[in-house]
């Protein structure tokens, strides 16, 4: 390689490190001036603002592993419940199987209760309704629709048709003028002039329900859709009939939900999205209370003949509720008594396998175990983070006074890389805090320090391999580029081994290990690239200044101190085999021999190019 | 600084050589009494001290207090837990920690207002966290294993990368080594075990494997096709390397060394006990006897188990016959 091509190439890399961070400024400053969400620092984790972290664990009945899709429920879940509570800018994420819950401030008693509760899934039928969604319909899964059901109804027409409200509509549900006794769980003698007021008083909008709130499953309830969008008076969930059996039907009932397309009546697959659910044919209690597919026997038989008498009677739909929020409320279209139904309506494939999701779910019911709860207050926070600093501005500023002294000159490529290394590290952070979420924890701070040792190795390793190379009597020039290709293998190898850490260690453990585990391989990597990008190139362009080249005594390759390598002079190259001199031969001598024939070529070449007296004025 | 340089120089033209590799059998007694001690001294106090995460309970920290009477905390905590016991540490200058071996977190809560009244600060200036008694054992269950499933992987690396198993094989048997021996320190000193010490020790295996395999680049070098040398054996090799590198592996211990005894310090005195203290002191002890065992154990490991392969010992002897 010519000088001229070294240099060029040199100025190549610099030129493509520089536009890597251009990219990475602009897009951050982009994000933030155009109101994309980027901020020009990183977002913090709790234990650096302040806040409360709350770490769960979710536990499946039978003691089985959680699954992913569970987990993914289980997040929904959770989020559901933190924002039902009106906590603002709460986050639920998962770590492995754990779900972090992260809230600024402190917790009320309610919401740390609320967010420990296990998740309940329930089906009650509807006794009155306001609702501005489409009806979705139930009906068998063999497709065969009993009647000609109503699948999207508009909503306002079935609310009024319905048969009870039809006298008065505007006053909401009807109280029965001489209420008895129910005689099931759509009976509207349910309806008393309380729930009467309680349902005409609520606005889904405003906050309706408690957060936490258990509902007592042999009363109805007021509630709403999960989308705040309709408003429902429920039946009871249980009931028991006349012949002292319990009729209950809830999630744990449910053997199975998936979701695909409807299948026509010629048997070829439909483009509506349905979700299918079969209930369980197993009673509990011994035998008291009744399977889930005899319970949907029962009410789909009494649910389609209500919907038989009066099509928009909105008391032939039943809901399914989770958490008490109404996720859908399909029309019974047949009387369904072998445990298989299929909900059909206005389904994307988002929202049928969303429903599908829950109800699997719901058939395993995940309780939730406090694993560790974490409130940092603001001022510890910042305390913390300010340390963080402090203990990484100290921690660097010996770095750079200790490399000062043992490199002089060379100190400023290994600052200026550090510098480098330290700004791009520093815009990546930000831009995955932009566009992952990341948030920069304590335990990511102390691996952001530790990473100053283990960048500021690779230019020692470099430094040092150049060092031998001079020892071996050839010129800075050469020995720079020399020096870099052992270095480099050294360097890869060593950083492949500690980013295999960082990456075994992000994907198999748990809780702040993480976050350390994440800073600790970003920095690796920003390591290899700033060490090839930037000190390489440098040092390549330093190697022709005179001040360098000529080893002046504060450039750190002082060669005139290295007089046991045999080195003759200023720019003078000499091939190691030429040496007499015992011990150093035989050290050098291995190592020319260890060359390949190109690199021997290479290294002569450049040997030539590098003529001392033409050559390093010119540099110069 | 001269001095250095020329330490340096005679290091590499090995007109100055430390014997690592002939002295093994001194360097292995070391090694064999230190890890007889790592693990007697621990159990001689008592084993590991363990931080609340592995036995469960919660934490508060209270700074900017004024009195820092026990008394308050104690009663407290007893106005609410009547059969609790508050262990309470004085931090830093101006903020005290109290533990307490109940977790349920709601129950925590009412202590920490307890707390706040007492010390007359808003309970939103106690920090505090409440934590299941299998939360450590959890991460450090998780640590376990991917510590093995590490040292695994980092092996197979290696040995593609060196065409040997035996530097695999010496490479772990020195970062076992460094683990027992950060392990002893830790026990033999009473240090609290968090997760956030786990995280420190996690990290010492990849700097202890990181620093062995900076120097068994130098080895692999040095020794390719040893056994055709005329000159020099494959120990002598080996030994050159470690040599040929000490410069580099003091230079770097040293820059690893200064950040996180920044970090130990600031950790200790301002902060007090907490994640940064505790990864940083985990650090320290391992970073420095990480390096150690490179040169006096890994390297001279590596060496007794592949100079006795027969090409290497004829080549030696060959050497040998030479130089008489």
């Amino acid at each position: 390689m010519s000088t001229s091509a070294v240099i060029s190439g040199a100025r190549k890399r610099l030129v493509w490190l520089s536009v890597l961070a251009g990219i990475f400024a602009a897009l951050i400053g982009l994000g933030s001036t155009l109101g994309w969400g980027a901020t020009l620092a990183p977002q913090l984790a709790l234990d650096l603002q302040g806040g409360t972290e709350i770490i769960l664990s979710p536990l499946v009945a039978d003691g089985k592993e959680i699954s992913q899709p569970q987990l993914e429920q289980a997040v929904a879940i959770i989020r559901q419940r933190v924002n039902s509570t009106g906590v603002s800018e709460a986050q639920v994420n998962t770590n492995n199987t754990n779900i972090v819950v992260s809230i600024p401030g402190t917790p009320s008693e309610d919401t740390l209760k609320l967010i420990k509760n296990s998740a309940k899934l329930e089906f009650r039928p509807v006794l009155y309704a306001l609702q501005s969604q489409p009806v979705a319909s139930v009906k068998n899964s063999s497709g065969k629709i009993v009647s000609g059901g109503i699948d999207s109804t508009d909503p306002a027409v079935r609310a009024s048709a319905s048969a009870v409200a039809a006298a008065t509509n505007a006053g909401g549900p009807v109280v029965p003028s001489k209420p008895v006794a129910p005689t099931d769980s759509s009976d509207v003698n349910y309806i008393t002039k309380e729930l009467r007021a309680k349902f005409n008083g609520t606005d889904c909008a405003d906050q309706f329900r408690k957060a936490g709130q258990i509902d007592d499953p042999t009363k109805p309830i007021v509630t709403c859709s999960q989308d705040l969008g309709s408003k429902y008076l429920l039946g009871p969930v249980e009931f028991k009939q006349a012949d002292g059996k319990t009729l209950a039907l809830t999630g744990e009932q449910i053997s199975n939900a998936d979701y695909g397309n409807n299948q026509l009546s010629n048997g070829s697959t439909g483009t509506d999205w349905v979700v299918n659910l079969t209930f369980s044919g197993d009673t509990s209690n011994g035998g008291k209370t009744l399977s889930g597919k005899e319970a949907f026997g029962v009410i789909t038989k009494r649910l389609y003949a209500i919907g038989q008498t009066s099509s928009s009677d909105p008391r032939a739909q039943f809901a399914i509720t989770l958490d008490g929020y109404v996720l859908s409320a399909p029309v019974a279209q047949a009387v369904i008594t072998n445990g298989s139904a299929q909900i059909s309506g206005n389904f994307t494939r988002e929202s049928a396998k969303s429903l599908a999701d829950s109800l699997k779910y719901g058939s395993l019911p995940i309780a939730f175990e406090v694993k560790s709860q974490n409130n940092i207050s603001a001022t510890l926070g910042a305390s913390q983070l300010w340390a963080g600093l402090i203990a990484g501005g100290i921690g660097l500023l010996l770095v750079i006074i200790y490399s000062f002294i043992q490199y002089r000159g060379l100190a400023s490529i290994t600052i200026g890389s550090l510098v480098v290394a330290a700004i791009i590290t520093y815009l990546l952070i930000t831009l995955l805090s932009w566009r992952q979420g990341y948030r920069l924890s304590l335990a990511g701070v102390a691996g952001l320090i530790v990473s100053i040792g283990i960048t500021a190795d690779s230019f020692i390793v470099y430094f040092e391999r150049v060092k031998d190379e001079l020892r071996d009597g050839r010129s800075l020039g050469t020995a720079v580029e020399s020096g870099w290709k052992r270095a480099i293998r050294t360097i890869l190898v060593s950083d492949g081994i500690s980013l295999l850490a960082a990456i075994v260690l992000y994907t198999l453990t748990v809780g702040s290990v993480r976050g350390f585990a994440f800073t600790l391989g970003l920095t690796t990597l920003v390591d290899v690239a700033v060490v090839t990008l930037f000190t390489h190139p440098m040092l390549q362009l330093f190697s022709r200044i005179s001040f360098f080249s000529s080893g002046h005594k504060w450039s750190g390759f002082n060669v005139n101190e290295m007089k046991s390598a045999s080195y003759a002079g200023r720019g003078e190259f000499r091939i190691a085999q030429n040496q007499k001199a015992g011990k150093v031969a035989k050290a050098s001598g291995e190592a020319v021999r260890r060359q390949t024939i190109a690199e021997r070529k290479a290294a002569e070449a450049l040997a030539n190019v590098k003529n001392p007296n033409s050559n390093s004025e010119k540099d110069a | 600084m001269s001095k250095y340089v020329d330490f340096g120089n005679a290091l590499y033209s090995g007109e100055r050589s430390i014997d690592f590799v002939g002295r093994r059998k001194l360097w292995y007694t070391i090694a064999a009494v230190m890890v007889a001690l790592a693990v007697l001294l621990p159990i001689a106090r008592g084993g590991f001290n363990f931080g609340i995460e592995f036995k469960g309970g919660s934490e508060y920290r209270i700074s900017g207090v004024a009195n820092k009477a026990d008394s308050l905390a104690s009663d407290a905590v007893s106005s609410v837990l009547p059969t609790d016991r508050a262990l309470v540490t004085h931090v830093g200058t101006d903020a005290v920690r109290i533990q307490i071996s109940n977790n349920d977190p709601i129950v925590s809560e009412s202590v920490r207002v307890a707390l706040a009244k007492a010390y007359g600060v808003a309970s939103s200036d106690v920090a505090s966290s409440s934590i299941g008694a299998d939360w450590g054992s959890d991460v450090t269950g998780k640590a376990l294993n991917g510590l093995i499933v590490f040292v695994v992987l980092a092996a197979i690396l290696m040995a593609l990368y060196f065409r040997t198993l035996k530097m695999s094989l010496a490479a772990v048997i020195s970062l076992l080594h460094d683990l027992v021996l950060t392990a002893g320190v830790y026990g033999a000193l009473g240090f609290e075990v968090t997760p956030a010490a786990v995280i420190g020790f996690l990290t010492i295996l990849g700097y202890s494997l990181y620093d062995t395999v900076v120097v068994f680049d130098k080895i692999r070098e040095n020794t390719f096709e040893v056994e055709h040398s005329q000159t020099s054996t494959f120990a002598e090799r080996v030994n050159l390397a470690i040599n040929q590198t000490l410069v580099r592996s003091i230079n770097t211990s040293v820059v690893a060394v200064l950040p996180v005894a920044t970090i130990l310090f600031i950790g200790t005195t301002i902060l007090g006990a907490g994640t940064l203290r505790d990864i940083a002191l985990s650090l320290f002890v391992g970073i420095i006897v990480g390096t150690y065992s490179t040169l006096f154990i890994a390297a001279p490991v590596y060496s007794h188990l592949r100079e006795g392969e027969s090409k290497f010992k004829a080549a030696a002897a060959r050497v040998v016959a030479a130089r008489a």
